[in-house]
């Protein structure tokens, strides 16, 4: 990054920090543009520990497992990734585990690549119909309430919670 | 092809005589069962009913979680092929405390026996070491069981141990399939050690 800000450092080290404040110390993650600048934010951090996964839902029973021994995951993807979450969210309706989620969308306001928009469109619908409640950001002036709410849901009263952060808050790919 | 002689029932109480030191997680079906006998479904153990492919990543989760603390995944070979690449997750993070246990029968056993992979041509234990796994054992007899109990405690993990049985009922034991009940039972205990 040398001389070059990464263009989603400010709110990346801003939400890092409120998770980092709320007790999250498992950033669990598929790589995405969105994730990026955060994954290397929770890579520096000494108290904080990034796990790469091979698929995203991974990442849900890696936050069940860590919630089962007292520690504090979120599960960073892109919105296609919430397609292969469903079965293993039995956790959140069946179990009660309160899975914290950080989905960067694809498929929505301004996308250019067809093949994003069934999975961009279908996110909402997925968690809703899993039990997780959804926090949507739509512009930078939200991300903090909206990262507060998602984290008071799942780690204060213990429901599922996505913070959902749409094209229009990231930007839109150019192809 | 090696001979498999191995029977399940028994079989992980001669590896973990003291259950009590460990914590568990098990993926679902038979390997649930002969697990939940070795604690008496006890509350350092979570076992699944569903959620097919989530143990070895729920066992990396407490691992991370209780780098103090010894923790142990027991799943069949069909729930671990449904997410073998939790596999190179583990591996990966090198969690010393994680020990992987594949009660493997060569099949799918809830469901009527159908031959799964490991009855065919994959080789669980190279499979491991290919991820990155650094410490493997694969144990198919009952004079193995002795090497399996010194291998999950000696050194550091991450470990894979093999235990290649055959097919065959596994343990009768009923356990709690409520999650949100052994959830809290779980965490209860573990708050309280």
């Amino acid at each position: 990054m040398d001389g070059n800000v990464h263009p989603h450092d400010a709110w990346s080290r801003a939400l890092f920090k409120q998770f980092k404040d709320s007790g999250v110390r498992l950033f669990s993650y598929i790589p995405d543009a969105g994730n990026a600048r955060l994954v290397e934010l929770a890579d520096e951090d000494n108290e904080t520990r990034t796990v790469l996964l091979t698929t995203e839902e991974e990442g849900v029973s890696l936050a069940a497992g860590a919630d089962l021994v007292g520690s504090k995951a979120v599960l960073m993807m892109q919105s296609s990734g919430v397609g292969n979450c469903p079965n293993f969210l039995s956790f959140v309706k069946g179990g009660n585990f309160p899975i914290l989620m950080m989905v960067s969308m694809r498929g929505d306001y301004g996308e250019q690549n067809p093949w994003q928009y069934p999975m961009g469109e279908a996110v909402e619908p997925i968690l809703e119909a899993m039990g997780v409640l959804v926090f949507k950001v739509e512009r930078a002036d939200e991300l903090e309430a909206a990262a507060t709410a998602a984290l008071d849901t799942a780690f204060k009263a213990g429901k599922s919670a996505a913070l959902v952060l749409s094209q229009k808050f990231l930007g839109a790919k150019g192809f | 092809m090696t001979e498999i002689t191995l029977n399940r029932i028994g079989a992980l109480p001669q590896i973990f005589p003291k259950p009590d030191d460990y914590l568990f997680v098990t993926g679902l079906a038979g390997p649930a069962r002969d697990a939940a006998a070795l604690t008496n479904d006890g509350a350092n153990m979570f076992t699944m009913a569903g959620c097919m492919g989530a143990a070895m990543t729920m066992g990396l989760g407490m691992a991370l979680g209780a780098p103090d603390r010894n923790v142990v995944v027991i799943a069949g070979d069909g729930e671990m092929m449904m997410n073998i690449g939790s596999m190179a997750t583990i591996a990966s993070q090198a969690p010393k405390n994680l020990t992987v246990v594949c009660v493997d029968n060569g099949g799918h056993g809830e469901t009527g026996g159908q031959d799964g992979h490991t009855s065919v041509r994959t080789n669980l234990a190279k499979v491991a070491e290919g991820f990155g796994i650094q410490h493997i054992l694969t144990v198919s007899s009952e004079a193995g069981l002795k090497d399996a109990a010194e291998f999950v405690k000696s050194g550091d993990g991450p470990r894979f141990l093999w235990l290649r049985v055959m097919a065959g009922e596994p343990t009768k034991f009923k356990r709690n399939m409520n999650p949100a009940e052994c959830r809290v039972r779980f965490k209860t205990a573990f708050a309280n050690v």
